[in-house]
């Protein structure tokens, strides 16, 4: 009988979330409406940095490049070479994923702490860039007047309406990921995961589905940075450097390391952390790293994975104690 | 799957989190709210601190006064964005707000800018670029205290030029206050005959400035031009002193406070800079209309935190806090509705007797300050005095 | 291109090298040890300069308050490790990275809080008097710089080499068992190997603070360019190590001089990538870098 209700409850309970997705705006309260927006905006990002974590074994600490990748191209392009803001997205998802995917075949090559090391080498390198170019990015005085998309006569300027665009597109980049996930490509992933050799002697290129899971993690990560690009009107290179991808680690920890959903709790925990202990300056940073130390220690797949167990133990535990 | 579902509930359950951050309802009488975005962790937050402790004590002192009761709301944008546009419409819509004070940082502050032209609520930014205020018809909500770059830079190049400097060399950081201080030192070069001999950039967390000066030392400028904040300005102090690089040098009004003569210690002697007149306050003759309102902000804020450190970034959010309740004042006085708009139209015809200088706001100038807002100052036995005295 | 200026470079090399070095050698030592990658590294150097600045603000006359910080910082290292370290001694390399990363991230907020985000300035050894050479100036204080250097690569390949501590540090590095079976514990050998790197970035932190200043934030770029240096010395190799920094000094020193200053960091991570690219080769080869 629950093998038959659990399907239906995860409909039922996703569907209440999405209704209740829907509500906020109307409720016409610009904080919670403008705090959802980024929620949802990192929330992108982060599925991508979940899934290069916790299906390829391979972890990167420069993700916040893709992010500002995708910003600068969608910004320069809609805004000095005007455009259309739609194909501009479009254009710095596909530059920023052709370039991950080049990038990651030497990359792959090198394994844990050396991996590691590269990406975070990349991110840096990459906002150096953002800094120096500054005849196309305006460098650290920044770009500003961004244009704004729009449908028909229907532009997505307010909060409202940019609103309903973010989260469109998170929810459907969620959905995307799912199916990738459960597709083919997704068993490659989890076998090169579980076993590297294994994987290869079954005539499975590890290169070759890592580059394809970074291009795709990135390709959500510059999705989510252009249309950052569009809601705030105004980029710098500050939001897209080393400490923006230490806090999408931090997110993807906190999210579980190879949970889809799971992106959307930990960039909401991070996001409402950061407003929440808003008067007592730095303290969020302290508790990241914290949350990093010691939810790897408890629970190295994340915390949703580990209270997702815990529940069931204790689930279990009462329904034994019932009977 | 289970964690699926987990993850759902725990979502709705944040969902009812979020009410938690309106502030409770009940007001007491007539108090007047005015929020604050500064940047008080992150790279804008030795600007940030000061700030938010004068407006703390600003707070204290007009309550205490008797009229009107004011409520200062503070919240920090570490430096960021996207932290400093959410808490900014935190403060306009669950705060409810009268009108915000900030951001600290020029980015900041710009990309604030849409959220309040949508809210319409007056801003009085602490931040120095230009284009905060420009175009004046863009940002008809927008004001600002700090000098702007270019007056600084003028004032800069006008003492060159009066020595009869004219080849410098500019080093300068790679932030975005280095940046725009960079931007503006070329711009105005020509019209001032300065010809740039050099530019070269560190960046601000760089402990070691030797390799740019060696090659600054070698084009053998007359002088030299360090554009940045206190700590990589105060390296590339002490590093000339080493290099034996004796001509003058000069900086900007990043380094207007004690932590830079801390810092560069005997390195500091003889560095001229253009800043506000809070720093050189006592020397200022009688007649100056600014020498009173500065030396009692000095003397209440050192009171309150310490010998020698009140700075001019503290300066401007106190002129920011003076033109927002002085117009609140003035509305209640002439019997006038407190809201948003008339804030703002007091705003924009405000005279002001402030710290970083006489303020005459009008419709064309969000800014209100003129060139001799600015004095030079020159430090002599690790003390500010006024340049060419 | 003027000879001075020639040797100038050199010198500013030489000294931010050896920096680098005493960061990398800290690297190095947990490494070989432990084949964990501390990424909180860069915030030991941090806290030894911040401690050596508070206790000489409490009155403590120098020399006692620089060795106190030493000590100070070294107890932090072990407590890192015991704390952090020791509980997920056997997950994968990401975790150990995020954990390292979780540490960073802690010390360095916490010291931001309670040292304020401001520079804070330490007194030369002796004296600030810059030494004529060759037509540059070198600042006494550089010249400490480079001799602590040698002296820590030195004592650090005696102990490796010559001392029963450091022949067992290296043995359960080969091989854990083998060395627990003849009574050589791997978690107090990782323990021990926290202590020194901490102890030798506190080491880093107090003689290189006088040179500008210290800060919470010193410890990042530090720790970057410092596994560079280790890393150009395989992680294991005390010589690697000091050669990698060095090295790794003089090209940003003759880069950002002769070309542009404003790539200098960026000559680091170009640094970075060759040696991970030639590494890599060797990596597929043998073992896994993990």
């Amino acid at each position: 009988m629950k093998a038959l209700l659990r399907p239906r409850v995860k409909t039922v309970v996703l569907a209440a979330l999405v209704i209740l997705l829907a509500i906020v705006p109307l409720l016409g309260n610009m904080y919670y409406t403008s705090v959802l927006i980024v929620i949802g905006i990192h929330a992108m990002v982060a599925v991508g940095l979940c899934l290069l974590i916790g299906y390829t074994g391979q972890v990167s600490l420069g993700h916040a490049a893709f992010y500002g990748l995708g910003a600068y191209i969608a910004a320069v392009l809609s805004t000095t070479y005007h455009i259309n803001p739609w194909l501009a997205m479009v254009l710095a998802v596909a530059a920023t994923a052709v370039f991950a995917f080049a990038i990651g075949f030497p990359i792959f090559r090198l394994r844990g702490n050396y991996l590691a090391m590269a990406t975070l080498g990349l991110g840096i390198i990459i906002w150096i860039l953002f800094r120096e170019v500054e005849g196309v990015t305006g460098g650290q005085v920044g770009f500003s007047n961004i244009a704004a998309p729009s449908i028909g006569g229907f532009a997505f300027t307010s909060d409202f309406r940019f609103y309903y665009l973010v989260w469109g597109f998170c929810l459907a980049v969620m959905v995307a990921c799912q199916n990738i996930v459960n597709s083919r490509i997704g068993r490659a992933m989890r076998a090169i995961r579980d076993s590297e050799s294994a994987s290869q002697s079954l005539g499975i290129s590890s290169v070759l589905v890592k580059s394809k899971i970074l291009a795709l993690s990135a390709a959500c990560a510059a999705l989510a940075g252009s249309l950052y690009a569009y809601y705030v009107g105004f980029i710098d290179p500050g939001p897209f450097g080393f400490l923006f991808s230490v806090r999408l680690v931090v997110m993807a920890v906190v999210g579980g390391l190879a949970s889809i959903w799971g992106a959307i709790f930990g960039a909401a925990t991070v996001r409402l952390m950061t407003e929440f202990l808003h008067p007592f300056g730095d303290i969020d940073v302290v508790l990241f790293g914290l949350i990093l130390i010691v939810v790897m220690i408890l629970s190295p797949q994340g915390v949703t994975r580990g209270l997702a167990d815990l529940w069931r133990r204790v689930s279990r535990r009462l329904v034994r104690q019932a009977r | 799957m289970r964690r699926v579902v987990f993850i759902a509930l725990a979502l709705i359950l944040i969902a009812g989190i979020m009410p938690l951050t309106a502030c409770g309802g009940g007001e007491t009488t007539e108090e007047y709210k005015i929020g604050a975005v500064l940047s008080l962790s992150g790279h804008g937050s030795s600007l940030g601190e000061p700030e938010k402790q004068t407006l703390e004590m600003l707070e204290d002192e007009i309550n205490s006064r008797g009229g009107i009761d004011v409520k200062i709301i503070i919240y920090d944008t570490e430096s960021d964005s996207t932290t400093g546009i959410t808490a900014t419409k935190r403060l306009i819509e669950q705060d409810n707000v009268l009108a915000v004070i900030g951001g600290t940082t020029s980015g900041v502050t710009l990309a604030m800018l849409d959220t309040i032209a949508e809210a319409e609520v007056p801003l009085v930014s602490l931040a120095a670029a230009d284009d905060i205020i420009q175009p004046v018809e863009d940002r008809y909500w927008v004001f600002k205290t700090p000098q702007t770059n270019t007056q600084v830079v003028e004032r800069l190049y006008q003492h060159l030029q009066s020595e009869g400097i004219s080849e410098i060399a500019i080093i300068s950081a790679t932030d975005a206050f280095g940046a725009q201080g960079l931007a503006a030192l070329q711009g105005n070069a020509a019209a001032w005959g300065m010809t740039l001999v050099a530019d070269e950039t560190f960046d601000p967390d760089d402990t070691d400035m030797t390799t740019q000066l060696t090659k600054i030392k070698g084009l053998t400028p007359e002088a030299v031009v360090c554009w940045g904040t206190n700590k990589g300005s105060s390296v590339v102090a002490k590093n000339m002193k080493t290099l034996g690089m004796e001509m003058p040098l000069l900086m900007s009004h990043g380094i207007a406070n004690m932590d830079f003569i801390d810092a560069a210690g005997d390195a500091a002697e003889g560095v001229i800079f253009p800043v506000g007149k809070l720093p050189v306050a006592e020397l200022l003759p009688d007649s100056d209309p600014q020498k009173d309102v500065l030396l009692e902000y000095k003397s209440d804020f050192e009171a309150l935190y310490g010998e020698g450190s009140a700075d001019t970034f503290g300066g401007h959010a106190w002129d920011a806090f003076m033109l927002i309740t002085n117009a609140i004042q003035d509305l209640v006085d002439a019997g006038q509705e407190v809201t948003h708009a008339t804030i703002r139209d007091e705003l924009e015809s405000a005279h002001l007797v402030g710290i970083s200088g006489v303020f005459n706001m009008s419709a064309t100038d969000h800014l209100g300050l003129t060139g001799d807002a600015l004095t030079l100052v020159e430090i002599v036995d690790g003390e500010w005095t006024v340049a060419g005295q | 291109m003027a000879t001075w200026q020639l040797v100038q470079y050199v010198v500013t090399g030489i000294t931010v090298g050896s920096i680098y070095a005493i960061v990398g050698l800290g690297f190095t030592i947990i490494y070989s040890v432990t084949g964990i990658i501390n990424f909180a590294q860069g915030e030991f150097v941090m806290l030894g300069g911040m401690i050596a600045f508070s206790l000489i603000g409490l009155g403590l006359p120098v020399p006692i308050a620089l060795i106190l910080s030493i000590g100070l910082v070294t107890i932090i290292g072990v407590i890192f490790n015991l704390v952090a370290i020791r509980p997920a001694r056997r997950a994968s390399t990401i975790t150990l990275i995020i954990i390292t990363i979780g540490g960073a991230l802690l010390i360095r907020a916490i010291a931001g809080l309670g040292w304020g985000r401001g520079a804070v300035p330490l007194p030369s050894w002796t004296g600030d008097e810059p030494l004529s050479f060759l037509g540059a100036y070198v600042m006494p204080q550089s010249l400490w710089v480079m001799g602590t250097t040698v002296v820590l690569m030195v004592a650090f390949y005696l102990l490796l080499n010559r001392t029963l501590v450091g022949k067992a540090l290296k043995a359960a590095a080969i091989n854990r068992r083998a060395a627990a079976l003849v009574g050589i514990d791997a978690r107090t050998m990782s323990m021990i190997s926290f202590g020194l790197a901490a102890a030798m970035g506190a080491i880093g932190g107090i003689v290189i603070a006088p040179i500008s200043y210290a800060s919470y934030d010193m410890g990042v770029m530090l720790g970057l360019k410092g596994f560079v240096a280790a890393a150009m010395g395989g992680f294991t190799g005390v010589w690697g190590v000091f050669l990698g920094g060095l090295g790794l000094g003089l090209a940003e020193s003759l880069a950002a001089g002769y070309i542009s200053s404003a790539y200098k960091d960026a000559i680091a991570l170009v640094f970075l990538f060759a040696v991970l690219l030639i590494r890599s080769r060797r990596l597929l080869a043998g073992e896994e870098g993990t």
